[in-house]
């Protein structure tokens, strides 16, 4: 579904991706883990066209999107959930959730959509007019979760779903990412807790430094000794 | 449909106060004596108000602060002033001169939405203060421009400004007579008052259109969050600037018509001062919300005009000679209400629904609700 190859980035100076090479496939969920300022999120901005790569090519479906300005990712159905969540904090909950299908015209499909994801997610019905400046953490997360579900995602890419949330919520939210994976949605997870998304993921990529290291499943990664080490705490 | 939603639900208040709108210049100039200067001032207002809509867009609705926002005003102005004086009839052709007054108002629509997306074009990346710098800059340029385009060729007049401006005439009627009709005798202020209250209307009804659309969506959503915006597919930079050009064909609409009334422009009227009563308009009255800004284009230009007739009798009174000049005293009362207005009421005299949740939240406090969400997570989870 997704081949990325030989993907360079450059900051000014800096290469912050260093030539990378990824493919994910159909109905999979893929993990890319590392550590701060290993690239990860540099990565992603790249999938969806926030930043320009300096080389290398980005095919979708075999076509390429390398150029592709960002705003037409999501009509062609790879969405990103940003990190730190990016909701729109001083519209309500239901309004954040709409401007998800902000490309979309069919209303009564988006009206289907938005109840799906209140059942995924009741707590955000109960609160569907209030401000979503107003809500939790663990809340906005559904919140930016949910509204990239109405843009009816091919490939949905989340960054760093669990930060700065409390351990048990991150429970919650992976086990949200759990479910719409099962439903068939490909997922690329950028995650600095290793453990869990390799617990949650089919298969994952270990990055450094601007550069993959490693490629496994992702029960591989979770017994190699070097990434316990290195990434698990054990 | 959405229009009609939002419009006031009692149809018939809509109705009284229509009427109430056309008959106001007679109820005013039979009501006080100095009837015709107050009702210039409501003709201004009338204007303010065409101006305060058009910088809500940018501001209100697109978050992009603008200090420059007089500058399409003055655009408006002077174009008209071009085409319809005789200032420049020995270099155009004799067929660009006098368009018929549709035709003078569209061209000075597409002028100032030209300039508009001059502003917009190289400030896409900027926000904030370091936009309302950049505006401020292109306020104080176009006025300059229009100070100094006396040399080498005169297209400005520079200072002297440009007189003899033509005022419309439509349908066989010229505005800047009397015209007599059902026995009544309509000045030609009476008659620019329902000239501009049509363009008022028009321009009320395409901001509330704008409100409820798709594009009104996507400048909320940019307001809120450009990146978010971004990953949810609208294309940010096209959506900014037609913010810059509809808020500037606004502004370029209102300039043509006060051209055509005051007959005379000249750089004075495009000052600083101007675009900031403009953007004190939107602040004080409800930002983004076209009630709240109808009634802070109301509020502040006519007030400075009704304490010029109160101060002086008052000061008579009280002390009995006039202690401090009348003009001095005026803006100085006026600028404390403001001050005190926006400390009370940060929000705005009539704010929207959403602008008084934001600055007054009634629900609770994020740490405590982080705190309630733990707790039910922990009971979920056993």
């Amino acid at each position: 579904m997704l081949q990325v190859k030989n993907l360079k980035v450059a900051y000014g100076g800096i290469h912050a991706v260093k030539g990378i090479d990824l493919e994910i496939k159909q109905g999979e969920l893929v993990a890319l883990i590392g550590a701060n300022g290993a690239g990860k999120t540099t990565t992603l901005k790249t999938l969806v066209g926030m930043v320009k790569p300096a080389e290398g090519d980005i095919l979708f479906n075999g076509q390429s999107i390398t150029r592709m300005p960002a705003h037409e990712h999501v009509n062609h159905g790879l969405v990103m959930v940003p990190e730190g969540r990016g909701i729109f904090s001083r519209l309500t909950v239901e309004e954040n959730l709409l401007m998800g299908a902000y490309v979309r015209n069919d209303k009564a499909a988006i009206k289907q959509d938005l109840e799906r994801v209140y059942e995924l997610f009741p707590r955000l019905k109960e609160r569907m007019k209030q401000l979503a400046g107003t809500l939790s953490g663990g809340e906005q997360q559904m919140v930016a979760i949910g509204r990239a579900l109405l843009s009816r995602p091919k490939l949905l890419l989340l960054d760093e779903p669990s930060m700065g949330l409390a351990p048990i919520i991150v429970q919650k939210i992976f086990e949200i990412i759990r479910m719409i994976a099962a439903e068939g949605v490909t997922m690329l997870l950028v995650e600095q807790n290793a453990k869990l998304a390799l617990q949650t993921a089919n298969r994952g990529y270990v990055m450094e430094s601007g550069s993959i290291t490693l490629s496994d499943t992702a029960e591989n990664l979770l017994a190699n000794t070097k990434i316990q080490e290195a990434y698990l705490g054990e | 449909m959405n229009l009609i939603n939002s419009l006031p639900r009692k149809k018939g208040t809509l109705i009284a106060f229509c009427l109430l709108l056309l008959v106001l210049p007679w109820m005013i100039s039979s009501g006080f004596q100095s009837g015709s200067s107050y009702l210039r001032a409501l003709d201004m207002a009338l204007l303010f108000i065409m101006l305060a809509l058009g910088l809500n867009i940018v501001v209100g609705y697109a978050g992009l602060l603008d200090f420059g926002y007089i500058a399409f005003y003055a655009v408006g102005a002077y174009t008209y002033a071009l085409l319809n004086s005789p200032h420049l009839q020995a270099m155009l052709p004799s067929w660009m001169m006098y368009p018929p007054f549709v035709v003078s108002i569209v061209i000075c629509a597409i002028v100032a939405c030209v300039f508009g997306i001059m502003l917009g074009a190289p400030t896409l990346k900027l926000r904030g203060d370091y936009l309302a710098i950049v505006t401020l800059g292109f306020g104080q340029i176009v006025r300059i421009f229009m100070t100094n385009l006396d040399r080498p060729i005169n297209l400005t007049n520079g200072p002297q400004g440009i007189n003899n401006i033509l005022p419309p005439q439509f349908l066989g009627y010229n505005l800047g007579k009397p015209i007599e009709w059902f026995g009544l005798q309509f000045e030609p202020v009476h008659l620019f008052y329902y000239l501009i209250l049509f363009f008022c209307a028009l321009i009320i009804v395409v901001s509330i259109r704008l409100q409820n659309s798709r594009l009104g969506r996507a400048w909320v959503a940019i307001r809120e969050d450009e990146i978010a915006a971004n990953a949810m597919g609208i294309n940010t930079r096209n959506v900014k600037l037609l913010a810059f050009a509809m808020g500037a064909t606004f502004g370029g609409v209102s300039g043509a018509l006060f051209a055509s009334l005051q007959g005379f422009i000249s750089p004075e009227s495009f000052i600083l001062m101007e675009s900031i009563m403009v953007l004190s308009m939107v602040v004080l009255g409800g930002m983004g919300h076209i009630p709240g800004v109808i009634l802070g284009a109301i509020i502040v230009s006519i007030t400075p005009e009704v304490l010029r007739d109160v101060i002086n009798p008052l000061q008579m009174a009280v002390v009995g000679r006039k202690v401090v000049d009348p003009e001095t005293l005026r803006m100085l009362i006026f600028g404390a209400a403001m001050i005190i207005v926006m400390l009370v009421r940060p929000e705005g005299l009539w704010p929207s629904k959403r602008r008084r949740a934001e600055l007054r939240p009634a629900t609770k406090g994020i740490a405590l609700q982080e705190k309630d969400d733990l707790q039910d997570a922990e009971r979920n989870h056993d």
